[in-house]
């Protein structure tokens, strides 16, 4: 992988991305949402849903008992029911990471950190490098970073580049998610451009939104993200993973993430190393919609935690 | 000109086609009625369920207010529901709908007074019963009286500060169809009251079996439709609602409600 790409490189690289066709993404991902899944397939679709999933809190008023709770949810979603799987990940704020380690240690569960002066990104890049040096240290598997959308917009593309490679260099042996913000991106084009650049400089995933911002994750900006990814790794052969997170509360929503991801990126993309939804509430309702499959009733939040 | 209506289910305070998009004639007659599916019905808990809190926390007194007003539409339509309802009867089944919505309208902010109790405990306590709705109750209106009989069973519930997922009579569901404009207008919020037309024998058991229904009224279901709900209800301890047709009162009410006790400590 290019680490140093020089400022002409990335200036023609920029310029080689072509533009999306809006009302050609927003028509093709309105079709694929309204694919009918149902049944045993439905069953399966949720499964995986589940083991995709980053369980998220991002709050301001996370305690360490509130992330314990996250993460016994996160390795057991459904008590005394093992045919339900655990999640791939939680996704803390770095300060919480010390909880999750103490929570799920013998778990598969992996500790996800948000970074790099999340949600803005609006903060020195030596000070990001050290959030992010300081949460692989306490246990961060996988680093959520978010781009200087500041820089981006105003056409400062290297300065992007150069933090998202600092960072990735930071994060040593730890997976690094780009988020690019899609809501604040303006248009389908930037979204792209973003995408292709995220992915120059070494992210592992790219990410839609931080859930902070609306409009969030949203399933036209997802298919163009994803066929950013399917091009990029046409180009180069080295496969980037695809998040989408904020706004999904649904197994409906969920499942058409899935089918969207099945029709763009193809079957090597079903799995957690590659594909992850981030929510913190979806988890509840897809539970639900599987109690529902099983046994025909339809399900009460009553019978669900309250996270 | 004559404009031909096309009726449709009431879900979450918005007139809707059946997602199914099918359509039934009751009683081989000239009009094309929502056969509303299993997912309307999903549709509408759900939608009843989110209205819930904020009608229980209304105070008795605007509950009260909201009934008078659905009274006051009801009454204005007079002739609407007269012509639909047709025959000698329909009049006076039409005065008595009006007399009943006023009748409960009165009786919100009168309820807890007169189900609700002080009870005497061996023990430093103030202890006191007072009656909470239920949550989402589910209504099976009788096939006599298609407009009677439903007001008859809605009014209580919504007294009480529930909300209601109705199922219309299947033979007879346009004056259930036409009450869901007299909720329309009456300030009830969205999702309070949802009226589905269709099939029972479809719809009955996916109602019963609803984990998020808390209470069924089986006033228009027969012997053996009632032992199949009960047995679904069993599935969440629903309450299976089972009084006589007839007269208004407060212990209908009370059936929508749930007895609530506090031990209050005193002295303390």
């Amino acid at each position: 992988m290019a680490t140093a790409l020089s400022l002409t490189h990335l200036g023609s690289l920029m310029r080689g991305v072509r533009s999306v066709d809006e009302v050609g993404a927003d028509e093709r991902a309105a079709s694929l949402a309204k694919r009918s899944i149902k049944k045993s397939s439905k069953l399966w679709a949720l499964d995986l849903a589940i083991r995709c999933m980053d369980l998220t809190t991002l709050e301001g008023q996370d305690t360490p008992g509130k992330v314990a709770a996250l993460c016994a949810k996160a390795v057991r979603p459904k008590p005394g029911d093992a045919t339900v799987p655990p999640v791939a990940a939680v996704c803390v704020y770095p300060l919480r990471i010390a909880d999750c380690v103490a929570a799920l240690r013998g778990s598969s569960v992996r500790i996800a950190s948000v970074a790099t002066a999340f949600p803005s990104g609006q903060s020195f890049t030596s000070i990001k490098v050290a959030e992010t040096e300081e949460a692989v240290r306490a246990g961060a598997h996988e680093i959520d970073m978010v781009i200087d959308r500041g820089a981006f917009l105003s056409g400062d593309y290297q300065r992007v580049y150069d933090e998202i490679v600092a960072v990735k260099e930071a994060c040593g042996e730890a997976h690094l998610k780009v988020i690019l913000e899609t809501g604040e991106l303006g248009n389908y084009d930037a979204v792209r451009r973003a995408s292709i650049l995220s992915m120059a400089a070494g992210a592992d995933f790219i990410k839609t939104s931080t859930g902070k911002v609306q409009p969030a994750a949203t399933l036209p900006v997802a298919l163009v993200m994803m066929e950013a990814i399917r091009d990029f790794v046409r180009e180069t052969g080295r496969p980037v993973g695809f998040k989408a997170a904020g706004g999904i509360r649904t197994a409906k929503q969920a499942i058409a993430y899935l089918v969207i991801t099945y029709e763009t990126l193809g079957p090597e993309w079903m799995t957690p190393d590659r594909l992850r939804l981030g929510a913190s509430t979806l988890l509840n309702d897809v539970l639900m919609q599987i109690d529902k499959e099983r046994t025909g009733a339809y399900q009460s939040a009553d019978y669900f935690t309250v996270d | 000109m004559d404009v031909r209506k096309t009726y449709k289910l009431f879900v979450n305070g918005e007139f809707v086609r059946s997602e199914s998009g099918r359509a039934y004639r009751p009683d081989g007659g000239q009009v094309n009625v929502p056969r509303g599916s299993r997912k309307d019905l999903r549709d509408a808990v759900r939608a009843a369920r989110t209205a819930f809190p904020a009608w229980a926390g209304r105070t008795a007194m605007n509950r009260g207010q909201i009934l008078y007003r659905a009274a006051e539409m009801l009454d204005g339509r007079a002739a609407q529901f007269v012509e639909l309802l047709g025959g000698a009867r329909a009049r006076r089944e039409l005065d008595q709908a009006v007399e009943t919505l006023v009748w409960y309208a009165g009786w919100t902010d009168k309820l807890p007074q007169v189900t609700g109790t002080v009870n005497p405990v061996a023990g430093p306590y103030f202890n006191f019963t007072i009656p909470e709705p239920t949550g989402v109750v589910g209504i099976v209106a009788p096939d006599d009286a298609p407009l009677l009989g439903l007001v008859r069973r809605v009014a209580p519930a919504l007294c009480g500060g529930n909300v209601v997922v109705a199922m219309a009579a299947e033979s007879r569901p346009l004056p259930a169809l036409t009450l869901a404009e007299v909720f329309a207008t009456s300030d009830l919020p969205a999702g309070v009251v949802n009226i589905l037309t269709g099939q029972r024998k479809e719809l009955l058991p996916w109602l019963a079996s609803h984990m998020d229904v808390n209470a069924i009224d089986v006033a228009g279901c027969s012997g053996e439709e009632v032992k199949a709900i009960e047995e679904s209800a069993a599935g969440n301890v629903k309450r299976v609602i089972k009084l006589p047709e007839g007269e208004r009162s407060p212990y209908l009410i009370a059936a929508f409600m749930e007895m609530k006790t506090v031990w209050h400590p005193i002295g303390v």
